[in-house]
């Protein structure tokens, strides 16, 4: 679509002034594969010390990356190019990082005690947005410690594969809000937080619905809730203020949002939603990547027409009206994909757009990853 | 007309039907065409949803779903598909109402946010509410006689079913009695029973296949019953070996199609990659052939999923 702002992503991940560049999207889109072909390439062709942080990576794409362990601590690829740079890569662990959030904040006895609640298990475990507020805080760690005494030059993190892209953005807030505890104080001792005079209809409903909730859950539920509430609550500083820190980090001008989708209708519904709600909050949208893009090799050959053709010859040529038919197949499937991503040109014409081509298997290895890469620049202008 | 809710269908003899599968593989559409070919021949059949997603009510192009049962679908010979968005805060009410009478106090805590937050604090109790209500419906009768043939779930997707459906393990571990853990324990029952079968919605490309292995085994060590493996998607196979340029260039003359150099080249690549796909989609068959589940091969709808597509695939299913 030349008629469209081109989206030059290579000059991002060359630009000494980004420092963190998110991939973000719905699910299975190829955010993980772009995150790690950046990161990648930010290395090899530009000289950057880069750390890539990736969530629930392909294991084969893993494998290939060095990451057979899960130790959540960046490790070192070998790659190619001697421009200085260097590429390390991890996997999020979202427990241990949640366990690693709460050593650092207090003594290792109440640490203990802390992992032994079995509320603490569950939700560090399961809690919805766990993975998203972890994703957050391990960037921000990234971001403090650097590496071998110095700071990244660049850090590139993939985004948990939620079914919404937005939760990417939500979901620590709500972790937050959550942990914060004014409502978990409020269902463990109703009368006090309410206050008197001011809610007594509110106070009256919240006690009987606590009473509701610890005769179904039982008491010995909400004593651990109210442990759990209470040995986080001498630790954190407040969860929130950590979230609202990471959230303003993503703000920074030094940030560098690509919004990753596939020529689906659901990834680019998910890809308005999201680039909606990025300029709203002012956040450093630099684009979108429209990952696994098919092309045809022969687009003066219409769809009909060569069905059409594959039909006359038939019976005398079977060999070249199969190959027709395959021919037919991937033309109406590009004509499918254009008028998907013209969705998404359409509502956002201000936003830069890349096409990277779907690749003939999936990615892998470092080969795959530094075609994914090659394709960041935008194609010449057509003659 | 009347709507019955029958014996069950022979080639697919489970009430319950969970479907899921890798993201993006197509959980809702199945599901969808499932409930309707369940519902052909004049029966009444439920397809439900859980995750607030509305993606029934998408599918379908109608208003969201309110968390009460509607008729969505209609099969030509007076079958009826029901849909129902469960909804884990309007579950809890529910079930708090049977048994507490909370009334106006209920839209209160709706309003603060405490039963958003009550039905997230424990994802085990949450699950435990939507398998609950799921459970209700695929065991309601009236008058002595089932409502529903079937009851058809669009379930989480395969990275979560495991911890969805092993709801006893969940809740055992944070509430240890009192009726939420009778509660789950007569769901455990149900889902290990010959009632429930656990489908696996599947692509021919290299992670869903992986993805599907790997829940399989899953599913297997948590002793969920596993129904079918259902190849979305599929194509028919185009062509059996690469074509030689020289055969392209004499098809193209005899079509009157321009034969030039480029044009060849460009279908000789095109064919390549096609088959070179073809064969991987083979191998990938062949995985799925060898993990000893019946297997059901969907066609790609050339439309996409409407109405008409749905019915193709329902026709392929019963
Ligand atoms: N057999 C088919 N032929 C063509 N398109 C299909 C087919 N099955 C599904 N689709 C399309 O694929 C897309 C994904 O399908 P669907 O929403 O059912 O997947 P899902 O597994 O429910 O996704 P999610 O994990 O997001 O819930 C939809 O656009 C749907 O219309
Ligand atoms: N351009 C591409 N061409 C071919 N396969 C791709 C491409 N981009 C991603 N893939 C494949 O798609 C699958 C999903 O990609 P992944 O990066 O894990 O998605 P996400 O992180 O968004 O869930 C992987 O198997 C990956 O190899
Ligand atoms: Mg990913
Ligand atoms: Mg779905």
């Amino acid at each position: 679509m030349p008629s469209h702002l081109a989206l030059d992503a290579d000059a991002i991940l060359a630009d000494p002034g980004v420092r963190i560049v998110v991939c973000c999207g719905a699910g299975g889109v190829g955010k993980t594969t772009t995150a790690a072909a950046c990161a990648l390439r930010a290395a090899e062709e530009h000289g950057r010390r880069t750390v890539v942080l990736t969530i629930d990576p392909a294991r084969r794409l893993a494998q290939s990356l060095g990451l057979t362990e899960l130790d959540n601590q960046p490790r070192l690829v070998k790659t190619d190019g001697d421009g200085g740079g260097e590429l390390h890569a991890m996997m999020l662990d979202m427990k241990r990082t949640f366990d690693e959030v709460v050593e650092a904040h207090t003594d290792p006895q109440r640490a203990q005690e802390i992992f032994a609640n079995p509320f603490y298990q569950a939700m560090s475990a399961t809690f919805s947005g766990t993975q998203e507020y972890m994703a957050m805080e391990k960037l921000g760690q990234l971001r403090a410690t650097g590496h071998a005494g110095l700071e990244w030059d660049l850090i590139v993190v993939d985004t948990p594969p939620s079914r919404s892209a937005l939760d990417f953005l939500d979901a620590p807030a709500r972790l937050a809000r959550f942990l914060d505890g004014r409502m978990l104080r409020l269902l463990l001792a109703p009368a006090r937080a309410g206050g008197r005079s001011m809610f007594q209809f509110m106070t009256a409903s919240f006690g009987m619905f606590s009473k509701a909730v610890q005769r179904v859950l039982g008491a010995q539920l909400l004593r651990d809730l109210s442990g759990f509430v209470e040995a986080l609550d001498s630790m954190f500083g407040g969860f929130r203020q950590r979230a609202e820190r990471t959230y303003q980090v993503l703000q920074d001008e030094q940030t560098a949002f690509l919004l990753v989708a596939a020529p689906e209708a659901d990834a680019i519904r998910e890809a308005r939603y999201f680039a909606k709600r990025l300029v709203e909050e002012r956040m450093p949208l630099s684009g979108l990547v429209l990952n696994r893009v098919h092309h045809t090799a022969v687009p003066d050959l219409p769809a009909a027409d060569s069905q059409a053709a594959a039909d006359r010859i038939a019976a005398a040529h079977p060999e070249a009206a199969a190959a027709l038919r395959v021919h037919a197949t991937l033309v109406q499937q590009v004509v499918r994909e254009q008028r998907m991503s013209a969705r998404f040109t359409r509502a956002f014409p201000a936003v830069p757009y890349l096409e990277v081509p779907a690749q003939p298997t999936d990615v892998h290895d470092l080969d795959g990853l530094r075609a994914i890469g090659a394709a960041l620049r935008p194609a010449p202008a057509p003659a | 007309m009347q709507t019955t809710s029958g014996p069950v269908h022979p080639g697919w003899p489970a009430r319950l039907h969970v479907v899921t599968g890798k993201g993006g593989t197509g959980k809702t559409t199945v599901a969808a065409a499932l409930a309707l070919a369940l519902a052909a021949g004049g029966h009444r059949t439920l397809l439900v949803e859980v995750e607030g997603r509305q993606g029934i009510a998408q599918l379908f192009g109608t208003d969201p779903l309110p968390y009460q049962e509607r008729r969505i679908a209609e099969t030509g010979d007076g079958g009826q598909v029901l849909a129902l968005a469960v909804d884990p805060e309007q579950a809890l009410l529910e079930y708090l109402d049977r048994f507490y009478k909370l009334g106006a106090a209920g839209r209160v805590l709706r309003r603060l946010g405490a039963i958003d937050f009550a039905t997230t604090i424990a994802p085990g109790m949450r699950d435990v509410l939507l398998t609950g209500k799921i459970k209700e419906a695929t065991t309601r009768t009236e008058a002595g006689r089932r409502v529903y043939r079937a009851v058809v779930l669009d379930a989480p997707p395969a990275g979560r079913i495991g911890r969805f459906l092993n709801v006893t393990a969940e809740t055992a571990r944070l509430a240890k009695v009192g009726p939420i853990k009778t509660q789950s324990e007569g769901v455990a029952a149900l889902l290990r029973s010959p009632m429930t079968q656990v489908h696996l919605v599947t692509l021919l490309e290299e992670m869903p296949v992986q993805e599907t292995v790997d829940t399989l085994a899953e599913l297997g060590e948590l002793r969920l019953p596993i129904g079918r493996i259902i190849v979305n998607a599929a194509q028919p196979p185009l062509l059996a070996a690469g074509p030689t340029r020289s055969a392209l260039r004499a098809g193209l003359a005899a079509a009157g199609l321009p034969a030039g150099r480029e044009v060849v080249a460009g279908l000789h690549a095109e064919a390549r990659e096609h088959l070179a796909r073809e064969q991987r989609q083979a191998r990938l068959r062949e995985e799925l052939a060898e993990l000893g589940h019946p297997i059901v091969e969907l066609p790609l709808l050339a439309g996409g999923a409407d109405r008409a597509g749905l019915g193709t695939l329902a026709a392929a299913l019963g």
